[in-house]
């Protein structure tokens, strides 16, 4: 596959041609911040945490979504890319009820690593009045709305990698949260597999094992990552057969 | 020159702040030569004094007396530090918040729950316990916060790092590892 030369933060960056700004400059040991972005599913850059600059375009753009292009020239830590995401953070954490001391994904969780990182060591947003009721229908998982930060990676990974279909999101905007099936409750969504793979994608403590309590979520976030690396692995195979 | 005057309170959180504080074991000896404790829950001072170098608030402000309590902090203190996740961001202390109204909280604490045999309402004349706000609120949004130190406790660790640099006239920004929530 052709290549393409880029700088990332001032290094050079060799990449294959349409591999992401965040792919390439992974491989480059740069870390761009991001929460909706999963190796393994699709992308849909709904988080805008991995926005960066790219010189002469008027508009960061989201580095997990952006293709590299040969003598492009991308910044990822600027001072003012710094004050967006951490303006995002912020709003992450007033959309819902984030109380990382009695949650269950404590010390497991990405959008209280990504505070820590990017520096949201305060809230200024109010958070909304009420809580979201949890769905606690289904024999083995549960789902908390308040926690939902929607990366959807859940949702993409119920289709793209069971294939079940399982969940979606409904309603706009504050009102925006997911579904399972039409809208009933979780456990009885007839599509569902239980596979739990939903559970092991949520970055945050919204989709959790029914029984884990504080801090003791402990999942395998590259279980699905690792599921489709080996599929197009075997894929592969097949089509050298 | 006289030694940095230090103050820490406790408003509505469950003390654990202090008992990370501590925590700091023999290092507690030096910060007393470093420093004078003015006031603090583990010090028996009834009234928080004037011309406070630095004060650590730790817990959420839930009620009249925790209001009234950080105005004369931040009028007395020339450096207030948000001092664990209540104080930073309401955590537990704001988990009634979305419950509503802290008048029905209160018939159910003290007068309606199965447990309450004798239950009745505390007496407002009286004054024992102090009202509640409609709504819990973090310390930055009821006056200016210096700086802000998260976890649930902060550890040790996190609060000498911070005590030590504020003290130092350092920045007061901690290192990520050291700023979680939670």
């Amino acid at each position: 596959m052709a290549g393409v030369t880029l700088m990332i933060d001032g290094v050079e960056v060799e990449a294959p041609a349409g591999e992401s700004i965040m792919q390439a400059a992974r491989r480059a040991g740069i870390n761009v911040p991001g929460l909706c972005q999963l190796d393994g599913v699709s992308v849909v850059g709904a988080c805008r945490l991995c926005m960066v600059e790219v010189a002469g375009t008027p508009r960061p753009r989201p580095a997990c979504a952006t293709t590299v292009a040969d003598a492009m020239d991308v910044h990822t830590d600027t001072k003012e890319l710094r004050e967006h995401r951490r303006v995002l953070l912020q709003m992450l954490f007033a959309e819902g009820q984030h109380i990382c001391a009695v949650c269950v994904a404590n010390g497991a969780c990405e959008l209280q690593t990504l505070a820590a990182e990017v520096g949201v060591d305060h809230v200024h947003f109010t958070p909304p009045a009420a809580r979201l009721s949890m769905d606690l229908s289904h024999e083995r998982f549960g789902y908390d709305p308040s926690r939902c930060v929607l990366c959807t990676r859940c949702v993409r990974a119920c289709a793209e990698v069971e294939g079940a279909y399982t969940w979606g999101v409904a309603g706009r905007g504050r009102e925006a949260h997911l579904v399972a099936d039409l809208g009933q409750p979780w456990g009885e969504a007839t599509s569902c597999t239980s596979c739990g793979k939903c559970v092991s994608v949520c970055p945050v403590g919204a989709l959790f094992e029914k029984g884990t309590s504080v801090g003791e979520r402990r999942v395998e976030r590259a279980l699905v990552s690792s599921l489709t690396a080996r599929r197009q692995r075997e894929s592969a195979r097949e089509v050298l057969k | 020159m006289s030694k940095p005057r230090l103050a820490t309170v406790w408003l509505a959180g469950c003390s654990g702040c202090h008992m990370s504080f501590l925590d700091l074991d023999e290092w507690l000896l030096e910060l007393a030569q470093a420093v004078e404790l003015v006031y603090s829950p583990i010090a028996d001072v009834k009234d928080f004094p004037e011309n406070v170098d630095v004060t650590l608030v730790e817990g959420a402000v839930a009620n009249a007396d925790n209001l009234e309590l950080l105005h004369q902090v931040r009028e007395r203190s020339k450096f207030v530090v948000s001092f664990g996740d209540c104080a930073v961001h309401g955590n537990v202390s704001a988990m009634r918040n979305p419950l509503g109204d802290p008048g029905e909280l209160v018939a159910e604490a003290y007068r309606d729950a199965v447990t309450q045999l004798h239950g009745q309402l505390p007496d407002p004349e009286r004054g024992v316990v102090p009202a509640l706000l409609p709504r819990v609120l973090a310390a930055h949004e009821v006056v200016h916060i210096d700086a802000f130190m998260p976890g649930c406790p902060p550890s040790a660790e996190r609060i000498r790092t911070a005590v030590e640099a504020i003290l130092s006239g350092d920045s007061p920004e901690l290192a990520p590892e050291l700023r979680r929530f939670g």
